[in-house]
């Protein structure tokens, strides 16, 4: 949590192999999760996500999501199950 | 085996061409996601959380040992070296690039698979008994039907775009192998008093979110009208299917809030309309779809059973894996070999590129270059002579796939659940694996005999969890993963769907709820009863008990 909300990123599928990657700070994704960018302040959000949704437009990637993160020792996890396990990949 | 003909091979073809277009339009942005994604599905394309999914038909569970070694190519070349075999006998690739399908759908073009229709809300791959053409008690090989049914359900327009997917299974046997009560359609073969081979017609079964055992809409139709007796069935479906409501869109729910006598009616009207056009199948036809099915060239054999004795008591791994393995064959000397997907410390139904190939290989040496898929995600080799049953055994051993557990408690159906598929709602392969490792003794699986569990990680149930002996579905409540267990579930001929136990258990508590029902299971049976059969018997109570102790009222509140 930041100032009350949940920190978030952005998460989304690339389009040309299907691996989940993430929004990094100054624009374009990264499949580490450790690389992409951690939104603590709302009014970042809009615009982070709008570029996300274009590039969605401009086929690099497929459905970009804003997932809630915990940070521990500076490293993001996702707090959905799900999600984690598209960050970290299978847990067999 | 079926051989494609002429008009299959363009088929093929011609549409791995058309994707490679459609494919190269997505990526340079003339198609968007959402005009790409039924293009995508109708070819077994799907996204899911890691990468995209391939999902390729084995047409009723029928592949040649060259198709496998191309699996196992697909394997290395585009995945991460292993497949994984599905309930719809079909197998699925978790780590496809969107940019190399095309490739790949030509080099599974070149032996014959594809993904047509292995997605979408179309007529889906027809599954069948994996030992057909070979079981024992077996009617008729039902493969042919499956066929034509395959040749005529295949890009079919009418079809293309039914309200929900479609599922039919076929089954030769009175043993239904084949889940066939399960099913959108279900065919039963039967023989009547003139020694002649029909079906009985069972519609709108299935799983999901709104569980039913399919209808006898028709008790006997003639081979030459099954076409037109399901072109009626899906007319009447695709008329009246409900297209506004994803979860009330299959046929179960049609026939079922209709009531079965309408919907009789409504087919038998359509059917007298069509019964006599073009749909009427030739019994020519028939014959000639049954030539690519003829029984390979046995050996004169008579049955080994002095060997088989010798070997049984020379060793005990042996004797037990013969007996829970291998099934009768109709062939004197011959025997229905079964290699379960169910390692320890393996998710059920995967299985890697080398160990694809060792199959194949074994295949051609032992039987007749063929392998089966199951719904039960195991393999099978339905050709094998008996006096060399010990030899393939030591070679299957060698593969780790002897373990002596078919249709155990470690025989677990099992989905991919939360670890790759975006549908989940909880992770299912660690729980199977978990209950594997808590049932290792060979002994104890032979003295628990017949237990069927299934696992689905959400309701859309695609381990089928309704049917199992015990039925595991995980929920997610709150972001933490808990698992719903039901009894008495069973998709054989006398199927069932399974009963709730109590409320959902977390993960860890599954093994030790499973050991507490098997060993309440012990004390309750008579001699030589099955858990299904003492279920029935006995009722959910005892094990309920067994789970929740003694306030196991409160279990179900």
């Amino acid at each position: 949590m930041y100032n009350g909300r949940p920190m978030r990123m952005i998460i989304a599928n690339r389009l040309n192999d299907g691996r989940v990657v993430f929004y990094k700070a100054g624009g374009g994704w990264d499949i580490d999760i450790a690389a992409g960018a951690v939104i603590e302040v709302e009014a970042e959000e809009a615009g982070l996500f709008a570029a996300a949704k274009a590039d969605e437009a401009g086929c690099k990637v497929v459905d970009p999501q804003l997932i809630d993160v915990q940070v521990d020792g500076g490293k993001p996890r996702p707090v959905a199950i799900r999600e984690a396990i598209r960050a970290f990949g299978p847990t067999i | 085996m079926y051989r494609y003909d002429e008009f299959d091979r363009k088929l093929v073809i011609e549409r791995a061409n058309q994707f490679e277009r459609q494919v190269k339009r997505r990526l340079s942005g003339e198609l968007n996601e959402d005009q790409f994604r039924p293009l995508r599905l109708m070819n077994g394309l799907y996204l899911q959380l890691h990468a995209y999914m391939l999902r390729i038909n084995v047409p009723y569970g029928t592949l040649s040992s060259r198709q496998l070694r191309c699996f196992a190519h697909v394997a290395r070349r585009y995945d991460r070296g292993f497949g994984h075999f599905t309930t719809r006998q079909n197998i699925q690739y978790n780590w496809i690039k969107l940019e190399e399908t095309p490739a790949l759908l030509h080099e599974l073009a070149a032996v014959e698979i594809t993904g047509i229709q292995s997605s979408g809300n179309c007529v889906r791959n027809i599954t069948s008994d994996q030992y057909a053409g070979c079981a024992k008690d077996e009617l008729a090989d039902p493969r042919k039907y499956c066929e034509l049914l395959r040749q005529y359900s295949v890009l079919h327009p009418e079809f293309s775009y039914l309200p929900r997917k479609f599922k039919i299974a076929v089954t030769g046997s009175p043993k239904d192998r084949a889940a066939v009560a399960v099913h959108d359609i279900g065919l039963r073969m039967h023989r009547n008093e003139q020694g002649e081979i029909g079906f009985e017609v069972l519609v709108g079964g299935g799983l999901g979110r709104t569980p039913w055992i399919a209808h006898t809409i028709r008790k006997w139709i003639e081979p030459e009208h099954i076409l037109s007796y399901i072109e009626s069935i899906l007319r009447v479906y695709n008329l009246h299917g409900r297209r506004d409501n994803i979860h009330k869109a299959r046929i179960k729910i049609i026939v079922n809030q209709m009531g079965i006598d309408k919907y009789r009616e409504l087919v038998e009207a359509e059917w007298q309309r069509i019964k006599d056009s073009a749909l009427k199948v030739p019994a020519e036809e028939i014959e000639r779809i049954d030539r690519y099915f003829a029984p390979p060239a046995y050996a004169k054999l008579g049955d080994a059973t002095e060997l088989l004795g010798r070997q049984r008591k020379a060793s005990r791994e042996f004797d037990r894996w013969l007996d829970a393995n291998t099934v009768e064959h109709k062939v004197p000397g011959y025997r229905i070999v079964n290699l379960t997907l169910k390692a320890l410390g393996k998710p059920p139904g995967d299985i890697d590129a080398d160990t694809m190939d060792a199959v194949a290989d074994l295949a051609d040496r032992y039987s007749f270059g063929e392998i089966r898929i199951s719904h039960r995600q195991n393999l099978c080799f339905v050709d094998v002579r008996q006096d060399q049953l010990h030899e393939l055994w030591q070679a299957l051993d060698a593969l780790g796939l002897a373990s002596p557990n078919l249709d155990s408690i470690t025989d677990i159906i099992c989905c991919p659940g939360l670890d790759y598929c975006a549908l989940a709602n909880a992770r299912s392969i660690p729980v199977a694996m978990d209950i594997r490792k808590r049932f290792v003794d060979v002994d104890e699986l032979a003295d628990i005999g017949e237990l069927k569990i299934n696992i689905s990680g959400c309701m859309n149930a695609c381990g089928h969890h309704h049917v199992g002996h015990i039925g595991i579905l995980g929920v997610d409540k709150r972001n933490e993963e808990f698992f719903q267990l039901t009894l008495g579930g069973s998709s054989d001929q006398n199927a069932s769907l399974g009963d709730r136990l109590g409320p959902g258990l977390p993960q860890s508590a599954v093994p030790d709820a499973i050991a507490a029902i098997v060993e309440r299971y012990k004390s309750l049976r008579s001699e030589g009863e099955r858990f299904l059969d003492t279920y029935r018997r006995v009722g959910i109570e005892p094990f309920r008990e067994a789970v929740y102790g003694k306030d196991s009222e409160k279990a179900v509140a």
